[in-house]
């Protein structure tokens, strides 16, 4: 069987494990978790440089070979995530970028259509586009129709850690999206990214149930192998699960008298 | 874009060797799954299924129930025409058979509309041989104009068009388009069809989606099972099928299940679709497209129709003639094809109700006014 | 002359460039973006710009994010 590389971006990747820096007890950790993850991309947020603070640079512990994938948290409007895409680029780590409107605190999801309009002007401005969007069938089509890279679709609301809770609907994206679908956000076990690969998705990002593991390390090379794991036996062809129909009287009798 | 590439794909695939590879952890896994590739299709189609016929049928009828519920719509056909410039070998109206050539004008047409409407039923399918100049657009655009009066749903079942001229006919009222390849295999369509406009292959394989794209809201597509290698035409009609669901979702898209009638002219089935056989068709289409329409003819006989109302069939047509004007007007008149089942509306309605399926005449309205002057 | 740095009022002398503002805050030119007025400054040009008067200055970098 010749290798099974995810080719987004330009890019063919060996892992299909998305990871992130957020929510770390201490940064230090972040060489350790992209090593034992064997994960090759991970996310980033810009923010305002704290002038009082003196706490430590997170790029300081990215290893350079990872594909940087810049976020737009903290945007409310399109507007905003563009003027952020922007700004990320200007850091000069390429042009990936995950777009995330969001201007709902208390739920945390995305805004399908400030994403879709914010995606549409990036890619326009050469970004490979991929943006975090509920597990919608309409958003995921224009997100295709915009030239997004990929679609991230959430399996619970960020940070909950719940699994997939929106698994028909991921589903369905999977069949009918003709671009990757990566499964972002509430994602709590490995078990549950083995699922979400087992299903046909492309990758997962995963990055609070690693970082507030007790042992983020351990937990980062479980994730690794579930989303191999799943991605097997996606590729392997699941075997049948018997349906045990009742038979009642039989449908395809009269079929015997020919 | 086209189905051509795919179509050409799957023409040239070794069928045979396919089935024989086929085994029945193949066919289980298919039976299995929630969404099915092709690959799951050919298993369902392979001998390896017909042990598990059984087991393929519930799964069958419990999707279908699940998408359609325990109904069949009922329609009828209304030719208005049958003067014809191809030379379909398996057809009744081939130019070169010397039947007398007719064409409804518009005050027959509204007799033969009364006559139908008077039955309840409210879906039409009108069909007309290939003559432009006999069956114009312009012809057609009129006798809508006749029929909306009556019907609140048409489809056309016409010579390949242009998409402007089915969006016209969108306009004029026309809801769902039928349109069937005949037979996938380019080589064997082109011995079929001798002479006259049909011969494009292309034009015709892509006119569904023409009609797609000027907004019918069903489409309905077929091989004439029998002309060719049926597997072969079944397997590309259900690939057809999926290609136009993937890329029209708002588009209701169904399949025709014609198996080769006697008729009038020379040319017979090559090969026959036994009922077996219609039956595995018929299941593979339903688990693979739960979705998908199922259209059974008159062309089978009442018994067999019955016997497959649980197996994923979604429409029938009833109380029909195929020959112009056969609803009202007298004479012997001859039909494009003989019929097996030729119950009227009332009794189709009744045997639908004792088998526990309702009758459905009529399942949607559009919420905005349609073009012309409507019913 | 005062200049806006990140939301805040900052006394400044005439004549400072963006690069020895940045390094007056013990910051690295390249872990760093800002934006002057709204337009972001290329990095190679953190030397060749001057600060004026009412300059807004947003200084941006990247940190841990999901």
């Amino acid at each position: 069987m010749s290798k099974d590389l995810f080719e987004i971006g330009g890019l063919k990747l060996d892992s299909r494990l998305f990871t992130g820096t957020g929510k770390y007890a201490d940064d230090s950790v972040i060489p350790g978790i992209c090593e034992a993850s064997g994960s090759q991309v991970i996310t980033v947020a810009l923010r305002r440089v704290d002038m009082e603070s003196t706490t430590g640079n997170v790029m300081d512990f990215i290893p350079k070979n990872m594909q940087l994938l810049p976020n737009t948290s903290g945007a409310r409007t399109a507007d905003e995530a563009v003027r952020i895409a922007r700004l990320a680029r200007a850091m000069g780590c390429g042009d990936w970028i995950k777009i995330e409107v969001i201007s709902d605190n208390k739920y945390l999801l995305p805004d399908g259509y400030e994403t879709a309009r914010a995606t549409e002007i990036l890619v326009k401005e050469g970004f490979i586009v991929l943006p975090y969007v509920n597990a919608d069938l309409y958003v995921a089509r224009s997100l295709v129709d915009a030239g997004a890279a990929a679609v991230m679709p959430l399996g619970a609301p960020i940070g909950t850690n719940r699994g997939l809770q929106t698994r028909e609907m991921l589903r369905i994206l999977i069949d009918e999206i003709t671009i990757p679908v990566i499964v972002d956000a509430g994602i709590g076990k490995p078990s549950e990214a083995c699922e979400a690969m087992e299903m046909g998705a492309d990758a997962c990002l995963v990055n609070t149930a690693i970082a507030t593991a007790s042992d983020p390390v351990m937990m980062a090379r479980a994730f690794g192998r579930a989303v191999k794991a799943g991605r097997e036996a996606y590729l392997a062809g699941p075997g049948a699960t018997q349906c045990h129909a009742a038979a009642s009287s039989p449908l395809t009798d009269f079929l015997s008298g020919d | 874009m086209s189905f051509y590439p795919i179509c050409a794909e799957y023409s040239g695939a070794p069928l045979t060797e396919i089935f024989a590879a086929a085994t029945e952890s193949d066919v289980r896994r298919a039976l299995g799954k929630t969404l099915l590739g092709p690959e799951d299709f050919l298993a369902l189609m392979s001998p390896a299924a017909l042990p598990l016929l059984e087991e393929i049928a519930r799964k069958a009828s419990r999707l279908t129930e699940q998408n359609f519920g325990r109904t069949i719509q009922l329609f009828t056909p209304l030719y208005l025409s049958n003067y014809c410039t191809n030379h379909c070998v398996y057809c009744g109206f081939n130019a070169k058979n010397k039947i007398p050539r007719t064409q409804l004008t518009l005050k027959q047409l509204e007799e033969e509309a009364k006559a139908i409407a008077s039955t309840g039923l409210k879906h039409l399918l009108i069909l007309t041989g290939e003559s432009r100049i006999k069956a114009s657009p312009d012809y057609l655009d009129s006798c809508m104009g006749v029929l909306r009066k009556y019907f609140p749903s048409v489809s056309i079942e016409i010579y390949a068009m242009e998409q402007d001229e089915y969006a016209r006919l969108v306009d004029a009222g026309v809801d769902g388009l039928t349109i069937y390849q005949e037979t996938y295999d380019e080589e064997l369509y082109a011995e079929l069809h001798p002479r006259g406009p049909k011969r494009d292959f292309r034009y015709r394989l892509d006119a569904p989606e023409r009609g797609c794209k000027a907004g019918m809201r069903v489409v309905n597509i077929g091989a004439l099972l029998g002309l060719g290698d049926w597997h072969k035409d079944a397997l590309i009609t259900a690939l057809h099928a999926a290609y136009l669901q993937d890329r029209y979702p708002e588009v209701d898209i169904s399949v025709s299940l014609p198996r080769m009638r006697p008729h009038v002219g020379e040319f017979q089935p090559t090969s026959i679709v036994e009922d077996r056989d219609m039956v595995q068709v018929m299941l593979a289409l339903r688990l693979f497209l739960p979705r998908l329409g199922i259209t059974v003819s008159t062309r089978e006989n009442a018994e067999f129709r019955e016997n497959i109302l649980p197996l994923g069939v979604t429409k029938m047509s009833a109380g029909v003639s195929t020959a112009v004007g056969g609803h009202s007007q007298d004479g012997d008149q001859v039909g494009q094809f003989d019929i097996s089942d030729e119950r009227g509306v009332e009794e189709m309605c009744e045997v639908l109700r004792k088998h526990g399926y309702q009758p459905v005449f009529k399942d949607w309205e559009s919420i905005t006014e349609p073009a012309k002057g409507a019913a | 002359m005062v200049v806006v740095l990140n939301g805040k009022k900052m006394d400044m002398t005439e004549g400072v460039t963006l690069l020895e503002l940045l390094e007056s805050k013990g910051l690295s030119p390249e872990t760093v973006v800002v934006e002057r007025n709204k337009e972001i400054v290329p990095a190679d040009s953190f030397t060749d710009v001057v600060l004026n008067d009412g300059d807004h200055l947003e200084v941006l970098r990247f940190v841990g994010g999901g």
